[in-house]
Parts: structure tokens; sequence; C-alpha cells
């Protein structure tokens, strides 16, 4: 029961082949059983799951329910859900209760689908191996002592261990596709403005995306139809037509013209993953597309660029934490600014604090234009190289990581080489395009993900390529050992 | 090469309302330089004919009529502060 796709699911709870409070039922059980030793949510609403999934099938049974209606599905910790402790990974929101619904999550719940609970991931998102977390690591389930990836990593570790059909993710610089690619499983990081940021924490505005993390694209293109469109309460979101991603799932890769950036295989990729990259590229080939290698000279600077941008706007939405309104406030303040100063300084973990301090020190005075203002330069010219390569290809084709997952522990003492695994997603962020990563193999039992870029809006074609290359290949099919 | 001083990170802790422990000092000192090293590659590429992209997309931010929409539910949001009284957010005297 616990391993069907979405399709499968909608199909058997609308053919009333079992409950949704059955669905839900078993896979609390599961999580009961597995997630001492995964760790992968924060908080677990069981009574909330239940009297939703009698909800939904009230709703079913009534004949007039959305396709996904109680279907389970995980938020990732970072999205504000009504009277449920909302995280964001950090003993700053550990007292927090939302009193409102992200937008994402009221289409979720809209949908009647049913939430099982809220996913462990890096303190606010900073992170890309869930290490950082004031609620400690998450697990990878296909190896326990290495990352299952960050920020997202609890709704990853989650999916993978079949402890939840499906769960959201955020991506800010990665950190969807990096630990679904680290966990053997599926995700899509949608255009900038295509899902609403309203409810979702800030860590870094123009960046910040959310979207949906699950086993397939085709799962994907049905939770994405839930999620995206315009939402009036996000300044940024965007004001278009959401289409059907399930429409072209089927449609022929005949003719497709894939990318392969020649830079993307350089010294610092694993020369394994190079391999599985090429393989995935040979299975496309064999569907009917043409393979092209390209040039894109720019996207060495992304790095250097995102630890700018990224901090500069996480220092400005971070400086809210004043421990006044909501947050953790330290006890016994001898004046406003100790109260300030202690509440955030016992509020934020380490990572957190380098980053909005290297965001305050570029955004300061006299160092404004030589970072900031440099670094949204760059940001054109990685925005310019996408799209000179969109005029020769339809999508880009790459590894989503350059080295398999590592082991927990291994990169925390320094922050540069975590830093640098993120090479492949950042530059997706900083030019807003739909980025998505899905399993291309394993090395030594650790999964691999490729990643599928696109042009903006074109999160159905990514979904349409992924799709045809899971009906070909079962990598995405695999499941973790330990956790059957 | 850009190298954090002690002096620096305690004018940029106190920019940022942020108290580093002393021990911890050379730790955040050393990280601080690295990540600055790290972001000053951008350096290297001459950009003097390129103009600074804020959103990916170029647009620009939209508005919308001055008029209410939401209802004012100010103890709803109240009741998840450390401490208020009478609607009021409670904190230590600024001025004695």
């Amino acid at each position: 029961m616990h391993n069907k796709t979405l399709a499968e699911y909608s199909k058997d709870l609308q053919s009333k082949k079992y409950s949704s409070r059955e669905l839900t039922q078993c896979f609390l059980d599961r999580i009961a059983q597995y997630d001492p030793t995964l760790n992968s949510f924060i908080t677990v609403t069981a009574e909330h799951a239940l009297n939703a999934a009698d909800e939904a099938d009230k709703k079913i049974k009534a004949g007039h329910a959305h396709p996904l209606a109680g279907i389970p599905v995980a938020q990732k910790d970072i999205f504000c859900t009504l009277d449920v402790k909302t995280s964001c990974g950090s003993r700053m929101l550990d007292n927090f209760i939302a009193p409102y619904d992200a937008t994402v999550v009221k289409h979720f719940n809209h949908a009647s689908m049913v939430m099982l609970g809220k996913t462990n991931m890096d303190e606010f998102a900073m992170g890309s191996s869930n290490e950082t977390s004031f609620y400690g690591p998450v697990k990878n389930p296909w190896h326990t002592d290495c990352v299952p990836g960050g920020s997202s990593g609890g709704s990853a570790a989650a999916v993978a261990a079949r402890l939840t059909p499906a769960a959201t993710g955020t991506d800010t610089g990665g950190s969807i596709r990096q630990p679904a690619a680290f966990c053997g499983i599926t995700g899509i990081k949608p255009t900038y403005g295509r899902v609403s940021r309203y409810g979702m924490i800030a860590y870094a505005s123009s960046l910040d995306q959310g979207g949906p993390m699950a086993k397939t694209a085709e799962d994907l293109a049905l939770l994405l139809n839930v999620m995206a469109g315009f939402d009036p309460h996000d300044s940024t979101s965007v004001d278009r037509p959401v289409s059907d991603y399930t429409q072209i799932l089927n449609q022929s890769l005949k003719g497709l013209r894939v990318g392969l950036p020649k830079e993307f295989f350089g010294s610092g990729l694993d020369p394994k993953i190079a391999e599985l990259t090429h393989q995935a590229a040979k299975e496309l080939e064999k569907l009917g597309a043409e393979i092209i290698e390209i040039s894109m000279s720019k996207l060495n600077l992304s790095i250097p660029a995102y630890y700018i941008i990224a901090p500069a706007e996480c220092s400005s939405n971070l400086a809210r934490y004043d421990g006044v309104r909501y947050g953790h406030r330290a006890e016994h303040p001898k004046d406003l600014i100790d109260l300030y100063v202690r509440s955030r300084s016992e509020g934020f973990g380490d990572e957190v604090k380098r980053r909005i301090m290297i965001g305050t020190y570029v955004l300061s005075a006299g160092y404004y234009d030589a970072y900031y203002i440099k670094a949204q330069k760059i940001r054109r010219l990685i925005s310019e190289d996408y799209q000179n390569a969109f005029k020769q290809v339809d999508v880009i084709l790459g590894p989503t990581i350059p080295t398999p997952p590592f082991k927990i522990g291994e990169k925390t003492s320094d922050p540069i080489s975590m830093y640098l695994s993120d090479i492949y997603t950042i530059p997706v962020n900083l030019a807003g395009l739909p980025g998505l990563s899905m399993p291309a193999g394993f090395i030594d039992g650790k999964p691999i993900g490729v990643q599928l870029v696109g042009n903006y809006f074109e999160e159905a074609r990514l979904l349409n390529v992924a799709h045809q290359y899971q009906q070909n290949t079962d990598w995405h099919k695999q499941s973790p050992e330990m956790f059957k | 090469m850009s190298n954090i001083t002690t002096e620096q990170l305690d004018k940029i802790a106190h920019l940022a309302r942020l108290k580093i422990e002393e021990t911890d000092k050379p730790k955040y000192c050393n990280d601080l330089s690295s990540i600055l090293n790290l972001v000053e590659q951008i350096n290297a590429e001459d950009t003097s004919n390129v103009s600074p992209s804020a959103h990916s997309l170029d647009v620009t931010q939209r508005v919308r009529p001055d008029e209410v929409t939401e209802k004012n539910e100010r103890e709803k949001f109240q009741k998840i502060a450390p401490l208020t009284e009478a609607g009021l957010y409670i904190v230590p005297p600024v001025i004695e």
C-alpha cells in the first residue's frame, strides 16, 4: 500500500479499494515505526491527519472530490500551517504556532489532501545536508550514516523511505533538487514566481521557490497542478495562467534538443557521476532526442555570486526576529538592545549567524557596490548564458550534484566545501529557471541524480522529458532495503 | 584577500544584533574570511558594461489599490507574542 504512485492512489481511493483513513493510518504507522531512525519529521499531526482523511472520505463518497483527495502529503516545516508548530528547523521558531496557512498549504487543503506532518530541514533552509537543523540531522534512508542532502532533507528522506507518498520542498540554491538526488527521488523547482511564497518563511526572497518532491515525474505534475498559480498575497507571484502539467507527459521526445554543457564535466565531478549522466543522455537519445554539446562559461561564477546575494537578502529577512512579536525571547533582558542581541544569538545556530553576518558585511557602507551590485551584474551574465544556450537547445541536462551523498559530519567543520556541492543547482536559481532532478543510477548503493533545466515556464516540458525517461528506466522505482 | 579581524567581527555582529562568544570568535573570523575570499572570485570578471539584475524575470513590483483587504486580528497575532499587555507588545524601557 505504501509504494504506489499518486495516480494509483487516486484511482484506488476513488474506486473505494481502501479509504483515505486506511491509507493515512498506513503512513502514520510507518512514520511511527521508521522515523525514530530517520528523524525526517519535526512534527507529526496524526489526529489532524485522520480527521482530514475522514473529511476526504466523505467527499469521495459524495462523488465530488478532487482527484488527489485523501492522499497523504508532508509539508516542509518552512510552510506556515494554521495552529500547527512551524519551526523552520530553528530554535528561534521552536515555540511558533502559525496563525495562518501558507497559500501552498491552502491549495493542498482545498484539494482535500491529508497533511501527515511537518518535515525536518536545515535551519531557515540554510544548508545542503540537513545538519544545521535545531532538531538534529536527518539520516539518508539508503545509508543511514550519510546525509539526505538539504535543505529539504526531511521531505526527501520521508518520500524515499515511503513514509509519505509526496512532500513539499523549497529551493533557494538547490534545496529541492540536491536532496532529491541524494535520496533517489524526483523533485522540481519551478520557475521563480510560479508557486506562491506567501506563508513560506523567507530566506533569500529573490531566489526562494517552493515545489513538489515525489517518486515520479507524473506525481510531480499532479502536485504542481495543485501548488502552482498566481497569488495576490505574494508580490513576486507571476500573473500568468497555469497549464495542466500532465497534458504533455506522454509526448514523444523525437526531435527534442538536449544540451550537455561541456563545463559541467570538469575536475570537480566524480567520474562515475559523469558516466551516469552520459548514460542518461544516451537513454534520451534512444527515445529520439538529439544530444548537443554546449558551452556555458559563466556558470562557474554562480557560487560566489550566490554567497553574496543570498546572505544579503537573508540578513535583511531575518532582521524581523527580534524577540518581540513572536519566536524566541531571551529571559531578563536588561535593555532593548540586550533583548534583541540575546534573543537572536540564542535563537539562531552557527550557519544562520554566518550568513546573516556575511550579508550584513556585503551590504554595509562602502562595500555595497563592490559586492552586492557586482553580484547582481554577474547574475545577469548567468541568465544570459542560459538564454544563449536555449537558442540552441530545448533543455539542458547535467549532473545534479558533483558527488554521491557524503557522511554525516564530513563537511560540517568546513562551510566552503559544503557550499561547493551546489555548483550545478545554484545557477538555476540565480536565473530563476525551472530545474528538475531525477534518479539516474547508483554508486556503491548510493543514489545519483541528473538535472534537467528548461526555459522560463517550461515545467511541463521538463516533466515530459523526465516522465519519458522514467517510462524506460527503473531507477525511480528502487527503494531503500531498510524501509521496505 | 579579505581577512576579517576580531574588531571587524565585533562590528558586523553589532550591526546584525548578534553576539559571538569569545571562544567562537577565531572560528567565525576564519569562516567569514574564507567565504569572502570565495565570493571575491567574481572580481575577475569584467562587468563594466553589464547592468545589475535584481529579479530573474525583470518584472516590476505590482501595486494594488489602497484598500483594506484584511481584517484586524490583533488578538490572534498577539497570542503568539512572548509578552503583551492591553494589546501592546511589552519590551524593556527605552527611555528611563
